[in-house]
């Protein structure tokens, strides 16, 4: 059985695979994720993620170029599928319209301070 | 490491992209920095995904080794014989080795559950005695405040203590005989008592008393304790000021149920306070934690003669040495001779551990012994294994999966086994060991050892006969190299000597112990009863007592006496004499008792005549020992003038030796006087027609008849004799039942492996007995082989057993010679149980009818 439903994480990570498009590796994943949000987390953690993604059908990965730094070793780079790409507009949607009912809800709880 | 774990596909990417993570922080931090985050990142790779699966195959896998288990079995069960020998052997083996690492597991755990158990000492003394020097475990109590204050930098504590002693401990109507001790305040902290209720601190209000969860339990039942009101010996009044939990089994102080504050002990007793030299009675002990960063024998140098230096010159004579004993010490190296330590109960524990690992060891030669002897049998079943196509290392494993199986059954057989024995053990070594069943490192170790003994014993077949070729085993006629027949041999020869050196060692053991009881000790112990006094009340009355049990024919006699005939409690120096040299320090004990306390215990007079009430001058005269006769050099003793304190006394009589210490060590110098006041014990020497319960029934309604509120405490002196053996007849009984397992294990071997032999020779026999010869000679030749193993066993084993049991009778006294006679004793022995176990299987071959042996030819 797949999984279909992306975790929260898992949706950070998508977006940032989006986001660097060609240089989408491990690695580089990894140092944009601290980067846009400033947390710490291990390649592995990433790489497990990516591999889970890849699992259900929401990125497919390729060996791409090598350099020297990488002692001649290609980069795995991944890319967002159509399903990928479906999954994440979906759970956008989603937010949205849960942020189109908050202003009612946070009117009712009086959020607001001032 | 990173590839050792990693999935294949991943290794390339995975691999780069550390790489150039490391690269580009090189250049931007320290290489250690880079270095252990590329550390940080493999490690967390580690994970489900990334990891390589390791069999494609597992089924095939499974199917094999449950082939490799199946095949076990169906050995096994072919051979029930050598299969049940080899599990008997092992599992008694193992559950000795189980009980035995139970029992020093627990001599070894002693006082170490005090918190702070490395960092605690008792100050002991060694003092020069009648020309010796003796070890003394009390100390004088002004000792505690000198090193307080003058060498106070060295300790974190001092704390004067007595020793355990029972007391009347009363709670409105309950009064029960307890024991308890009396200690300066920081006793809570130096030993760490762990509290239930209160304040381990309390013990500073002279008028508190610290109780054990048990005590409470007894007095208190469920309500809270704490400000309770309590009377100690009927005179002391005290408030609970705290409930400690109880003090484990494995400690010196186990038996500590109260604690009292010694300043209410110096307060209430006149005898501490107006001592006329309070550095004289060496009565209490003093318990010291060292500071940080001093060790023992510093701190013992240093306080060495801190006791010397506050004696008066007569007194400084005894030249008392201070040292500390550290308490990981005091249970396992208590033994001192000469002032220094010489081991104690550790022998014991080595002693035991040998035991055990040669026991094992014993098992596994049994087992390896049978397999090599069935080796020529099982070459034929690896040829056809091998022309079938079986690799080596299939037959290797094979083999060695049969024998782990075994010494796995082993296993639990032998945890059954200890657990039913340990009841019966703890009963003998009076011990209360459980198995750790919860323990799961031990758990580890143990089937970590299993298959180590599985290995090893299996190695022989496994390595070796798995090696043959598939030809040279289905020819025929395949033997096992002659090395295997000589190892087998002195396998033999080791199980053997091990066997009658136990034997050896076990005999002596009881043969000391039985000497040691057949020492005469000077008097009848046969219905003689000590009566704790408990106060003065029974001294007070002791003439009506006597009348009235002697009217209703319950006793013949009691006489009253400072300490009971099984101990002596009290010795002095003071103690001179014309001639004596004048810088020769003494120690003479010393009994204060009733005039009829001869004739009640029954003591022989030597010489002279024994005390007599009526005759006046009888206040102040001795009766000693003969060791204390010998001791002074008087020609005729009787008529000879002792001075004690100064005061001139008189010896009327001497009496032969009264062993009342310990029955291995030689008597001490004694004397005897009348003490008006004489009423710590009260000796009954029961009717000899009266039953012993009964007269103890009367016995005790007269004591409550002065003492309604005392407890009656009492022993049968012959019991309390008895127990001095108690330590001794323990490891002996211990050792004999180790031996004679032992001895089982080694018969076994034999048995199985004469069982081997028979079959092998079975056509020869068959032969022999158509040539003409008698079941016997066949009997003989056969039973020769082992006899001469066992034979080179004893001659090497009699002799070593012989040094080592002279030298073990050293450490008494009062010992018994190693004759001649027990290791010839021994060696008997063990020939005639070889010769019945291997007669078993050689008389069966010999009587078979060699009709049927040679048909098959």
């Amino acid at each position: 059985m797949i999984e279909t439903r992306l975790g929260d994480f898992e949706e950070v990570i998508l977006l940032v695979a989006g986001i660097l498009e060609d240089e989408a590796y491990a690695l580089k994943i990894t140092e944009e994720f601290k980067r846009q949000t400033g947390r710490e987390v291990s390649i592995g953690a990433v790489h497990s993620t990516l591999d889970r993604l890849e699992q259900k059908g929401f990125v497919k990965s390729a060996l791409g170029e090598a350099t020297a730094i990488r002692g001649g070793k290609r980069k795995r780079i991944f890319t967002i599928t159509a399903l990928g790409k479906r999954v994440l507009k979906d759970a956008m949607d989603f937010r949205m319209s849960l942020w189109k009912q908050y202003p009612l809800l946070a009117g009712k709880l009086n959020f607001s301070y001032s | 490491m990173l590839h050792r774990f990693l999935r294949d596909d991943l290794a390339e990417d995975v691999g780069g992209d550390l790489e150039e993570r490391f690269y580009t922080l090189r250049e931007n931090t320290s290489r250690l920095r880079a270095q252990a985050d590329y550390w940080y990142q493999v490690f967390f790779y580690i994970r489900p995904f990334a990891i390589r699966k390791r069999s494609q195959q597992p089924q095939l896998y499974r199917a094999m080794y449950k082939n490799y288990f199946t095949t076990s079995l169906r050995a096994m069960k072919k051979n029930k014989l050598h299969a049940a020998i080899n599990i008997a052997g092992l599992s008694v083996g193992m559950t000795v080795a189980i009980i035995i690492g139970l029992w020093i597991k627990d001599e070894l755990s002693y006082e170490k559950h005090f918190d702070n158990y490395d960092r605690i000492g008792r100050v002991l003394q060694n003092v020069t005695n009648n020309g010796h020097v003796d070890t003394w475990w009390s100390v004088p109590f002004p000792l505690a405040d000198e090193l307080r204050k003058k060498y106070g930098d060295n300790f974190t504590h001092v704390v004067l203590a007595t020793d355990a002693e029972n007391a009347v401990v009363t709670h409105e109507d309950k009064h029960l005989s307890q024991s308890g001790i009396f200690a300066e305040p920081d006793v809570g902290e130096l030993f760490t008592l762990s509290m239930v209720n209160g304040s381990r601190d309390a013990l500073k209000d002279p008028s508190s008393i610290l109780i054990s969860q048990s005590l409470a339990k007894i007095y208190f039942a469920d309500s809270d304790p704490v400000g309770k009101i309590m009377t100690i010996n009927t005179s002391m009044t005290v408030n609970v000021a705290g409930v400690y939990k109880d003090i484990p089994g494995q400690s010196e102080f186990n038996n500590v149920h109260f604690i009292a504050p010694w300043q209410l002990l110096y307060n209430e007793s006149g005898w501490i306070k107006n001592m006329h030299d309070p550095w004289r009675p060496n009565a209490f002990s003093l318990y010291v934690g060292l500071a940080a960063n001093r060790d023992f024998s510093a701190v013992s140098a240093t306080i060495k003669d801190a006791k010397l230096k506050n004696l008066s010159a007569e007194l400084a004579k005894k030249k008392p040495a201070l040292f500390i004993h550290p308490m990981n010490q005091w249970h396992l190296y208590s033994r001192f001779r000469d002032g220094f330590q010489v081991g104690g109960l550790i022998t014991y524990v080595w002693l035991f551990a040998i035991i055990g690992v040669f026991v094992v060891l014993m098992a596994c030669m049994n087992f390896m012994n049978l397999s090599t002897a069935r080796s020529e049998k099982r070459a034929k079943e690896v040829g056809i294994r091998k022309a079938i196509g079986s690799y080596r290392s299939q037959l290797i494993q094979q083999f060695f999966s049969e024998s782990v199986v075994t010494v796995l059954m082993s296993f639990i057989l032998a945890l059954l086994l200890a657990q039913l024995s340990l009841p019966a053990f703890n009963l003998v070594a009076a011990k209360d060991a459980q198995l750790p069943w919860g323990d799961v490192t031990l758990w580890l170790y143990a089937i970590g050892l299993c298959v180590v003994i599985g290995l090893l014993a299996g190695s022989y077949p496994a390595l070796y006969l798995s090696s043959i070729t598939a030809r040279q085993a289905l020819k025929g006629g395949f033997r096992a190299s002659k090395g295997s027949a000589w190892s087998r041999k002195i396998m033999v020869v080791v199980q053997f000597t091990v066997s009658v050196t136990m034997i050896i060692g076990t005999a002596v053991v009881f043969r000391q112990i039985q000497h040691a009881k057949d020492r005469p000790i000077g008097y009848e112990t046969d219905g003689l009863v000590a009566v704790q006094a408990n106060s003065s009340e029974l001294h007070k009355h002791i003439d009506a007592v006597r009348n009235e049990l002697q009217q209703a024919r319950v006793i013949v006699d009691v006489a009253e006496a400072g300490s009971p005939t099984t101990e002596s409690w009290s010795s002095t120096s003071a103690i001179k004499w014309d001639g004596k040299d004048p810088d020769l320090s003494v120690d003479f004990s010393n009994v204060g008792v009733s005039a009829n306390y001869g004739k009640t215990i029954g003591w022989e007079i030597a010489q002279g005549r024994d005390f007599n009430r009526d005759i006046l001058s009888d206040s102040n005269a001795f009766i000693v020992n003969e060791t204390a006769a010998n001791y002074m050099g008087f020609a005729t003793p009787v008529g000879e003038i002792v001075y004690w304190y100064d005061h001139p006394i008189k010896i009327v009589g001497v009496i032969k030796d009264i062993v009342s210490n310990s029955p291995f060590e030689p008597v001490k110098p004694t004397f005897y006087f009348i003490d008006q006041n004489a009423g710590g014990f009260a000796l009954f020497r029961i009717s000899p027609d009266q039953p012993a319960q009964q007269a103890l029934g009367a016995i005790e309604r007269v004591y409550k008849k002065y003492n309604p509120e005392k407890p009656f405490t009492f022993r049968f002196v012959d019991e309390a004799y008895a127990q001095k053996f108690g330590n001794e007849e323990r490891m002996g009984k211990l050792a004999g039942i180790f031996t004679s397992l032992a001895i089982f294990i080694s018969c076994l071997g034999i048995f199985g492996l004469s069982s081997f032999i028979a079959e092998q020779r079975t056509k020869e026999i068959g032969i022999r007995k158509v040539h003409g010869a008698t079941v016997f000679q066949v009997w003989r030749m056969v039973s020769t082989d082992f006899v001469v193993l066992v034979v080179v066993a004893c001659c090497i084993a009699m002799p070593v057993a012989y040094l080592l049991a002279s030298q073990w009778v050293t450490r008494y006294t009062y010992h018994t010679n190693v004759s001649w006679f027990i290791p010839v004793f021994a060696a008997l022995t063990i020939l005639i149980i070889t010769l019945i176990t291997v007669s078993w299987h050689t008389v069966q071959a010999a009587k078979t009818n060699p009709v049927k042996s040679l048909r098959t030819e």
